[in-house]
């Protein structure tokens, strides 16, 4: 995936410019910035959930996974259900390793609503692996994960990236997976470049 | 796209869904109208078709804020926006299993309560036949609305004075249907209104549905 | 140079800033002269006595109704299809318009009925087309000021103006036929559309008419002007924010 000159705007404001990197298969690449710098924004244009302003993602059509703060549980189906869903959209059948890699399989039969907040974080994180995408968009995955589910995601992720797939990540915390960064405040927007932002004309 | 309808299916019909409210909230619509226009058979039997046909409206209107909030609120939205699903077909999907939950009992339990309003004997396949007819395009006109409403703290109100205005022609035909067979008259004009309304609906608003969400949720 | 280029905020504010004085003296003239002519220079009808004057508002305010809607579904196409944003927030700034030029129709048609037709309301097909019509516009500016994000409120009300259109006509048509199922051969004279006026009412009607769609023009300009101003506004304050 190739992503090359990219502006991104937020509630019609420029936040990041000139965005640009790469990311070969097996190879993971974290963003980092503080709070506000626009790492969200970011992970959902390339999510394909929002347009940029300008600039070019390649190669990432029908190949993202993408995970954000909610993870798109209902909690009135099983964590068995919930998967199963999300596989039969993306068009897969195997759950085991999502229901493996994540320990889950012993709460297969709970209702998703009945998890504690770290179980339905690793629930969500299982659904990337029912989606058979080669490319992982991350928003803060560890968020609400203890020390071990960390670990668990750690090498969940190790597999995934072992196996030519790649992941791009907001984290603050290390993974034990060897990672590019990639420091967003690098391309902080000037706050009057006109970059197409849609209340430019107003200016 | 079966995922999806199964699922929305199985939510529906688990503890906390909101089966079956819609068909309370029609059989308490029903039942206060003799309250409030008094018991007389003949006025009952002479507004029944209407009454009736208003009654399955709002109870369908009922449930509409319910059919994308929920799914935005714990982001399957988004990534159903992600998966390879075409937007217009998940929609489509959304409207036929808020049909299967709420209009399609709706249609079958309207009969009886055409009983209770002293409904005309010839009445009430009519007025079944209106309701099966009409209630679709109910299902798929709301999925605009809630499409066009997803994006709001607390669109549920303006989603009923959206989706209301766009409900008249459909009650019109449909009430129309309704009354004319009651009366014993021909109603086969107002039923090709219907049906073909019905259609025209159906197969264009997933569509617009579809552009609304777009841009609601970029 | 081409139309296009009014699309341009800047431009558009300076361009009604030179037309303003002259638009709204003309809409005066027309306007106040088409009123009094219309109250005080035409003789009152036979049959219908002076009643007949409230004519004057009636009319230009319904023609006015359907036009600004109009008005606003072609400024909806050319944003969804154009993305100016000038037109967009001139169909923002028709429909409060296009609402109280409903309300007036609807009064004055509810004031005219009650001696003429013995009621203030009927459920006469026209008179139904314009209270579904006033529902229309109300849902358009609730969604308006529903949508806090600028951009997409354009965009959602733009496309409910299209498919809310459909809808009307679609309505149009569903009432005339529910309302002749109802009551077959209405006697009740609707408006004087089907009539042909005499000249003496003619023209003071015609002049009212133009008053009307002058004042109209008018107030959109001007309000379309202001909402520039506050979209402005609200882009300097994004920026300075993100620049402190």
């Amino acid at each position: 995936m190739q992503v090359s000159d990219l502006s991104v705007a937020r509630g019609g404001v420029p936040v990041l410019s000139g965005v640009s990197f790469a990311l070969a298969p097996g190879e993971a690449l974290v963003l980092r910035g503080p709070n506000g710098a626009g790492k969200t924004t970011l992970l959902r244009c390339i999510a394909g959930l929002q347009e940029p302003l300008s600039g070019r993602i390649e190669g990432a059509e029908d190949r993202v996974a993408y995970a954000a703060h909610a993870d798109g549980l209902k909690a009135m189906l099983t964590v068995r259900e919930n998967l199963s869903f999300w596989a039969q959209v993306f068009g897969m059948s195997d759950l085991s390793p999502a229901l493996d890699g994540y320990a889950l399989r012993p709460l297969a039969d709970r209702l998703a609503g009945t998890l504690s907040a770290g179980q339905k974080r690793r629930l969500g994180l299982a659904r990337l692996l029912v989606t058979g995408r080669p490319i992982w968009v991350l928003d803060e995955p560890t968020v609400s994960l203890d020390a071990d589910a960390v670990a668990l995601f750690g090498s969940v992720l190790r597999g995934h990236l072992a196996a030519g797939g790649s992941a791009l990540m907001a984290t603050h915390i290390d993974l034990g997976v060897e990672a590019q960064v990639l420091d967003v405040s690098a391309y902080r927007a000037a706050p009057d470049a006109d970059l197409g932002a849609s209340d430019a004309a107003f200016l | 796209m079966r995922a999806l309808l199964l699922r929305d299916l199985r939510l529906a019909l688990r503890a906390g869904g909101g089966f079956g409210l819609g068909l309370a909230f029609f059989l308490i619509v029903v039942m206060l109208v003799p309250f409030s226009v008094g018991p007389e058979a003949q006025l009952l039997q002479a507004i029944a078709p209407g009454v009736l046909w208003l009654g399955a409206l709002l109870a369908c209107l009922l449930s509409l804020d319910r059919l994308l909030a929920l799914d935005l609120e714990d982001g399957s939205l988004e990534l159903l926006l992600t998966a390879p699903l075409p937007l217009e077909g998940a929609l489509a999907v959304k409207a036929l299993a808020h049909w299967l939950t709420t209009g399609l009992p709706l249609v079958l339990a309207a009969p009886f309560l055409g009983v209770m309003l002293q409904l005309a004997a010839p009445g009430h396949l009519w007025l079944l036949i209106s309701l099966a007819l009409g209630t679709p395009a109910l299902s798929v006109i709301g999925t605009f609305g809630a499409a066009l409403t997803v994006g709001i703290k607390r669109g549920g109100l303006l989603l009923s004075l959206l989706v209301l205005p766009l409900y008249i022609p459909t009650l019109i035909f449909g009430a129309e249907v309704a009354r004319r067979g009651a009366a014993g008259l021909d109603a086969s004009t107002p039923l090709l209104m219907l049906a073909g309304l019905t259609l025209a609906v159906v197969a264009l608003m997933p569509f617009a549905a579809a552009a609304v969400l777009r841009m609601g949720l970029r | 140079m081409s139309l296009w280029q009014y699309a341009n905020p800047v431009k558009f504010l300076a361009l009604s800033a030179r037309v303003q004085p002259a638009l709204w003296a003309l809409a005066a003239v027309f306007t106040g002269v088409g009123l009094l002519w219309g109250f005080f220079g035409t003789p009152d009808d036979a049959r219908q006595g002076s009643t007949v004057k409230i004519i004057y508002l009636h009319v230009p305010a319904a023609l006015m109704a359907i036009n600004a809607w109009f008005m606003m579904l072609v400024a909806s196409l050319i944003w969804l299809i154009r993305r100016h944003h000038v037109s967009a927030l001139a169909a923002k700034a028709a429909a409060p318009v296009g609402l109280v030029m409903t309300l007036i129709a609807l009064v004055t048609g509810a004031i005219w009925g009650q001696p003429m037709w013995g009621t203030w309301w009927a459920w006469d097909p026209r008179l139904t087309s314009f209270l579904i019509l006033f529902l229309f516009y109300l849902g358009y500016i609730a969604l308006w000021q529903a949508v806090e994000d600028p951009d997409t409120a354009a965009d959602l009300t733009s496309v409910l103006c299209l498919v809310g259109s459909v809808f009307a006509v679609l309505s149009r048509y569903a009432v005339q036929f529910w309302n002749q199922g109802l009551h077959q051969g209405t006697s009740i004279p609707v408006a004087t559309g089907n009539r042909s006026v005499a000249d003496v009412f003619f023209y003071p009607l015609v002049m009212a008419m133009l008053g009307f769609g002058l004042l109209f023009l008018a107030l959109v300009v001007y309000r379309t002007g202001t909402e520039i101003r506050l979209r402005r506004t609200s882009a300097l304050r994004a920026r300075m924010n993100r620049g402190a």
